[in-house]
């Protein structure tokens, strides 16, 4: 049931992304800027744990769980470690996601010829 | 796969005039929704696998981002992007797609000047937004929620 509910949330705020492309000619990087900066908001508003409880990785996945992410690092920081928090909390939190997209781009990069990407 | 914007545009301009928007939509949904399905997957994979709530979750976004590192080395990241748009763009994996493709595509102008540099030319904005909307809500957090309570 949890696979389904993935399924549909994930597959609807994907949905919204591709209209936004089709009909206002977003381009993706500004797309993406803007899901990150919503997932932080409805976040911080306190309306995205609950569709993380129900969709589980389908809230997660997009981008917006991102944004989502960051939210709660900067929450989580600042409970720990006051006023610090609000520098080293975002980062912190997302810390985990771009440290993975930078160490396998640098492994891809190595292995793969440039060639092959023509 | 040449650039991951670059790319896109390209898709754009391909798909709007001609082929329909609910066509569109119905590809982003499934390979989306597939996605996300995959990353509950591996979720519960890690799970099992007795790690803690959030480093299953942490576990399984690293998995994605290499299962997408794989296949846009492999050139079959760009062509699911193709039709399937925003179903790849907006997953954790397109952000992986949008670090990887320029790391691959300046490859050949040297490890600091091309791959470096141009590491994050796509994703670098998302992380920017991203941790100052985080600061912005730090900052309401600690300044304004006090007197609240």
């Amino acid at each position: 049931m949890i696979y389904l509910k993935a399924f549909l949330v994930g597959g609807l705020i994907c949905l919204v992304g591709q209209i936004l492309i089709d009909l206002t000619k977003m381009t993706p990087a500004r797309i993406l800027v803007t899901f990150v900066m919503t997932g932080v908001l409805l976040s911080a508003l306190g309306l995205w744990q609950p569709v993380v409880d129900f969709a589980g990785a389908g809230a997660l996945v997009p981008i917006v769980g991102f944004g989502h992410t960051l939210a709660k690092g900067m929450e989580m920081a600042i409970a720990k470690e006051g006023f610090i928090g609000i520098f080293t909390g975002g980062f912190s939190a997302c810390a985990g996601g771009i440290g993975a997209s930078l160490i396998f781009a640098f492994i891809a990069s190595i292995l793969a010829k440039p060639k092959s990407q023509s | 796969m040449k650039t991951g914007k670059q790319e896109y545009n390209k898709m754009i301009e391909k798909a709007s005039p001609n082929s329909s928007l609910i066509q569109n939509c119905i590809w982003a949904f499934v390979v989306g929704g597939s996605i996300c399905m995959l990353g509950e997957a591996l979720y519960n994979f890690y799970r099992n696998m007795n790690f803690v709530l959030s480093d299953a979750r942490l576990l399984s976004s690293v998995t994605l981002v290499g299962l997408s590192a794989l296949f846009t080395a492999k050139g079959w990241y760009g062509k699911i992007a193709k039709r399937a748009g925003a179903g790849t763009l907006v997953p954790i994996t397109g952000f992986a797609n949008a670090v990887v493709s320029p790391a691959l595509e300046f490859n050949a102008e040297g490890f600091v000047t091309g791959v470096g540099a141009k590491m994050f030319i796509i994703a670098g904005p998302v992380i920017v937004y991203g941790v100052l909307a985080s600061v912005v809500y730090g900052l309401v957090l600690f300044y304004i929620m006090p007197f609240l309570r």
